[in-house]
């Protein structure tokens, strides 16, 4: 891998998106208080944390499926807002894969994948096709075009909302836990696509718990707890020496059941 | 062969007053669906939305029109519109109306329950794909509800069908009223008419549900996710 290549001019990529001072609260419960975070052109940030703590919400946050309470969310500049009359727009610049099988059960792998291309972006069928085709074959599932997402497993479901994600071209891709729900098995060639799309310098947040895929993926990984960032670090420091005692017993869980 | 009196309804105009009969009941269920369908997926509708009010309301609806049995509804309609109104409703508008009331509850329940069991994730992926509300109804939610319901509202339908049999209580000659009276007009001359009129009622009612139900298993089967 040359990831690490990239990585030496990363400080000099211009921020992409940029998170600043995010409050979310639910029913007056605040989960995110204050958040600050910027990611640049070409950056692959992981968060991590205990169960809990707000790493889905963040997400859904940065791309207005929640509304916020405080701070603002900007993407090359422009704000993210629930109610926004770009929103239509910013939304196709960010690319989303949740841990559930999200597909449309009604759709074929390729109407799903073409879906928001023709609707959304109003490119013609025939070119988006095309190209669904291409990114199918870039993730193994070339001959899956006609299949129904209730016939695939759940690994290549994953790998298909990853390509219907692509094909709308997003200047970043945020992944929420897309093998948490996976059979062990399945896990690799899901992450294996998404360490590709690491090498052709895509940016991406990742939320995962494979803390090998982490270590290998990340420029930086973000440890979040109490509605905090407590940790930003370079993959090596924080997974060695972290620096608060909240991540040391975090990782130390991880630990455990390796010793298993 | 025992006599099944199937003769008597080669006599005269039977057949043709037993068909008769059967067109009014399908003409009192196709006219109360015609009216309980899109009345059914508009309540429906305003079912799932947040308005606490309108839910109640509803509810209580769909709740009086299901402990009623349908009889009682009928009576209601028929004779108690009549004491308490002085109105002088026909027997089948009365029909009409009560099957009307029964089917849009009904129908509304159907549309709430396939409208709730799409995901919550089933939205919020179309969104994320930059679809706007009214396309993620229209090419996302829309379609699979629509999948869940067609089989369920056919089932309905034929159920609506079955129970018009009971509209011969307020006087409407329907089939099974037109049997009882072919019966009974020929007690005499052939006593066991009863089960030949019977059993070919039966194979009316049969003949019209029958393809209905096959059609509602069919789209269940290709639709099953
Ligand atoms: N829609 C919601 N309504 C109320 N509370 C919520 C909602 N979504 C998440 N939460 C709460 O916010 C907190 C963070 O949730 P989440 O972001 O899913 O955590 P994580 O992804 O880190 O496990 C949890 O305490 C959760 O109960
Ligand atoms: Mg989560």
């Amino acid at each position: 891998m040359d990831i690490t290549d990239n990585k030496e001019n990363m400080t000099e990529a211009p921020v992409l998106l940029s998170v600043r001072g995010l409050v979310k609260s639910f029913d007056g419960k605040t989960v995110l208080d204050g958040i600050d975070l910027d990611v640049r052109q070409g950056e692959v940030v992981v968060i991590v944390g205990p169960s809990g703590c707000g790493k889905s919400t963040l997400l859904r946050c940065i791309n207005a499926l929640e509304p916020i309470q405080g701070g603002e969310v900007l993407l090359d500049g422009q704000k993210i807002e629930k109610d926004g009359k770009n929103l239509t727009a910013i939304r196709q610049k960010i690319g989303m894969v949740f841990q559930s099988y999200d597909l449309f059960p009604h759709l074929t792998v390729l109407d799903n994948i073409t879906l928001a291309p023709q609707k959304v972006q109003k490119r013609p069928r025939r070119e988006a096709e095309e190209e669904a085709i291409s990114l199918l074959k870039r993730v193994g599932l070339e001959g899956k075009a006609g299949s129904y997402p209730r016939e695939l497993s759940g690994g290549q479901k994953q790998r298909v909302a990853i390509v219907r994600a692509l094909i709308l071209h997003p200047e970043v891709m945020l992944f929420d836990e897309v093998t948490a729900a996976l059979d062990p098995e399945m896990v690799r060639e899901v992450l294996d696509v998404i360490l590709q799309l690491a090498r052709q310098g895509r940016t991406m947040l990742i939320v995962t718990h494979e803390m090998q895929f982490a270590r290998a993926i990340a420029d930086r990984v973000i440890f979040l707890d109490e509605g905090h960032v407590l940790e930003d670090l370079p993959p090596e420091r924080f997974f060695t020496e972290p620096g608060t005692e909240r991540a040391k017993n975090f990782l130390h869980m991880f630990e455990f059941e390796a010793v298993r | 062969m025992p006599d099944l009196g199937l003769n008597v309804l080669l006599k005269g105009k039977n057949m043709q007053r037993l068909l008769s009969g059967l067109w009014t009941a399908m003409r009192i269920s196709l006219i109360a669906v015609a009216i309980s369908m899109p009345l059914g997926i508009l309540l429906g509708v305003l079912m799932t939305k947040k308005n606490p009010v309108v839910r109640a309301v509803l509810r209580v609806y769909l709740e009086f029109i299901r402990i009623m049995p349908q009889m009682v509804l009928l009576f209601l309609v028929f004779f108690g519109t009549t004491g308490a109104f002085g109105w002088n409703l026909s027997g089948e508008l009365s029909s009409i109306i009560v099957f009307s009331l029964w089917g849009t509850a009904e129908m509304s329940d159907l549309v709430r329950g396939a409208l709730i069991s799409i995901p919550k994730h089933q939205y919020e992926s179309s969104e994320a794909l930059g679809l706007s509300r009214s396309q993620t109804f229209a090419y996302v939610i829309i379609p699979q509800t629509v999948r869940r319901l067609i089989p369920l509202s056919i089932n309905l339908i034929t159920r609506m069908i079955k129970t018009t049999s009971l509209v011969l209580m307020i006087g409407v000659v329907e089939v099974l009223k037109v049997a009882q009276q072919i019966i009974e007009a020929n007690r005499m001359a052939s006593p066991n008419a009863a089960f030949g009129i019977y059993l070919t009622v039966f194979l009316l009612y049969f003949i019209v549900c029958w393809p209905i139900s096959m059609l509602a298993r069919r789209l269940e089967k290709k639709w099953k996710d």
